[in-house]
């Protein structure tokens, strides 16, 4: 993974601290070119790697990428799925098994599940692949070398204890797509700990980690310790805490973290694009300095 | 640790699920639900001991707590058995179809001295508790108007018919919807005593509302708008908002930001004289396990601590709730 990765939240009004905000970049961004112009920037800003979640409306930015192969030959996509909103809806008005009646594709209810008839692991493992490639669609043909899982449905699961389905959704990805699973979570050391007993390897794993300890759960302490004890891939998202904090002093303390592979930020301007990248850089450099 | 089930595995009742999975201070007993294909799911993954009668699971696995996210018109049963057991009980919200079964059932519950909680996770964010802390402090002055309103996208068009269509079933704008701002109001001002003068309009739906127009005045006199509407597609999600109009002051805050603007210095300490503006981040408490919001790992982990004597279970009661149900009802009967 490049060190620094392009998030997608202000495409899609997407704030988590102004609603305004979300509103006005829901503006700017109505058009898809406008999309475009900022992915471009960023490219110019030497990031390769977008990471957006499975959004209608990234299937017509796949277009445009696909439409123009020279241009976007090193881009790459991390896809994060699903987008749950689509899906919340239909969990309230029809339930956990009407939304998946509704949603997964072809006729697998009908066939399988006549009368009250027991529902077997491998039955859930297939209602998962199903979803994943029908999520997967739009990236035909675009190259996405980690397929994420979002963290509502990371951590919905990791409550459940569902921890095999965490696991099962490594291996498909893997089999299917022979890409790297990425987990995005809220509780990143817990999820740690099960992926490892689950025996996944080195897993990759998105979580909010900011000098603000905003949206880590049980506490910036435990986070840094997991960073510093635990065999993974580390993204580090929320790095400025929903912009709370100052990106100086918040960019210093993540690159300053240990086993921090990438950095997840978004922003609307070339200027806070550029901006961003260039701290960034400044500060590995200057603890590739010192540690040397 | 606190024994606690849940009944009905439906979107809130598998969040909550969910939620008390990634606590390390509650031991889950027995889940049910109807849906068999929900109940093996949770049995085979999680190895959560799953009923799909409620009388057995209480039967066999003795809770100290439940909490119930059966639909709605449901809840005034369950909740009444619940309680004549003696079990602590989580409920979510609305509470109930009608404010006479409410007020029976908090009368229950305190008669039998248990802890009651109804899940209206708004009071939980960190901005509408800082929101209630500045109206109590009396920083604004006399405050003669408000506005409460919520917006989001749930019904944009017509469709087939669902339990969020049918009135007797829970279904509407002013239940599902519109309950999350008037029960926040409720606790931020003082009950709803009159509406006076009010529209529920069915945009795209046949049988109820879709939105909520309605003037209110409270219990303490203060008087203004409720204007809520679920078929409003500019916002992403729902999005709840409150505007306190005082003599000494303004304030405006939605979940992540708190705006409050003070004629005077030292009206409050940490504000100063103008605009002044926190944010969700500086306001909300870290939770030890987040599924999707702060705010509902917040309130479970104040029921569990309510139900062991930890915390004095004064929020979100069922006299609060049954409260808001008072409101809908006034509200309803406004429109009519």
């Amino acid at each position: 993974m490049e060190r620094i990765l392009f998030g997608d939240n202000q495409f899609f009004a997407v704030n988590h601290i102004s609603d305004s905000k979300s509103r006005e970049q829901s503006i700017k961004f109505k058009d898809d070119s406008a999309i475009m112009k900022v992915l471009d920037d960023a490219i110019n800003a030497g990031i390769n790697t977008f990471m957006c979640t499975t959004h209608d409306r990234i299937a017509n930015i796949c277009d445009i990428i696909r439409a123009n192969p020279e241009k976007y030959n090193d881009f790459k996509i991390f896809p994060c799925m699903p987008y749950a909103h689509k899906y919340a809806n239909a969990v309230t008005e029809l339930g956990i098994a009407g939304t998946l009646k509704q949603y997964v594709p072809g006729n697998f209810f009908g066939s399988l599940f006549k009368g009250g008839m027991a529902y077997l692991s491998k039955d859930y493992e297939s209602i998962m692949e199903l979803m994943i490639d029908a999520e997967m669609k739009m990236f035909k043909g675009i190259n996405t070398p980690v397929i994420w899982l979002q963290n509502v449905i990371t951590d919905l699961l990791l409550g459940l204890r569902a921890y095999d389905v965490l696991v099962a959704f490594h291996v498909y990805i893997k089999k299917k797509y022979n890409a790297e699973a990425g987990f995005i979570t809220m509780n990143m050391p817990k999820l740690v700990e099960v992926l490892e007993k689950g025996g996944v390897e080195n897993p990759i794993i998105c979580s909010s980690i900011n000098k603000a300890g905003f949206r880590m759960s049980g506490g910036k302490e435990i986070y840094e310790e997991t960073l510093k004890t635990k065999k993974f891939r580390a993204v580090a998202m929320q790095v400025l805490g929903g912009g709370a904090i100052n990106p100086k002093e918040a960019l210093e303390y993540v690159c300053a973290l240990p086993n921090i592979e990438s950095i997840l930020f978004g922003a609307s301007s070339k200027g806070n694009i550029e901006n961003t990248v260039s701290i960034i850089h400044s500060f590995d450099k200057k603890i590739m300095l010192e540690t040397n | 640790m606190l024994k606690i089930a849940l009944i009905g595995a439906g979107k809130m009742g598998i969040s909550h699920l969910s939620i008390l999975g990634g606590y390390a201070d509650a031991d889950i007993v027995g889940v049910c639900d109807t849906s068999k294909m929900v109940t093996d799911f949770l049995s085979k993954q999680g190895k959560f001991n799953c009923f799909a009668d409620y009388n057995k699971m209480i039967a066999e696995t003795k809770p100290d707590a439940v909490v119930v996210a059966v639909p709605t018109k449901f809840h005034y049963s369950i909740i009444k058995d619940l309680l004549e057991k003696n079990i602590n009980v989580f409920a979510e919200k609305p509470f109930c179809l009608n404010y006479e079964q409410s007020e029976e059932l908090v009368a229950l519950a305190a008669k039998n001295n248990l802890v009651n909680q109804v899940g209206y996770h708004n009071k939980f964010i960190g901005t509408f508790k800082e929101v209630k802390r500045i109206a109590e402090s009396g920083a604004l002055g006399d405050i003669y108007h408000f506005i409460g309103e919520s917006y989001g996208p749930v019904v944009l068009k017509k469709k087939a018919e669902t339990w969020r269509s049918d009135p007797a079933e829970g279904g509407g704008c002013l239940l599902d919807y519109a309950s999350h701002v008037i029960d926040l109001l409720n606790g931020i001002l003082s009950p709803v005593k009159s509406a006076k003068g009010t529209l529920l309009k069915s945009i795209y739906s046949g049988k109820v509302e879709d939105a909520v127009y309605s003037l209110l005045e409270m219990q303490s006199g203060q008087t203004g708008l409720l204007s809520v509407n679920w078929s409003d597609d500019t916002y992403r999600k729902m999005s709840t908002s409150v505007t306190l109009v005082g003599t000494q002051g303004k304030l405006i805050s939605d979940a992540n930001e708190l705006k409050v603007f003070f004629k005077e210095d030292n009206a409050l300490a940490g504000y100063s004289k103008g605009w002044n503006v926190k944010y969700i981040t500086e306001l909300q408490d870290s939770v030890d396990f987040y599924l999707r919001g702060e705010e509902y790992s917040a309130q479970l982990d104040y029921f569990v601590k309510a139900a062991k004597g930890e915390v004095p279970n004064n929020i979100n009661n069922f006299a609060s709730a049954a409260n808001t149900d008072k409101a809908i009802s006034i509200i309803r009967n406004n429109s009519k």
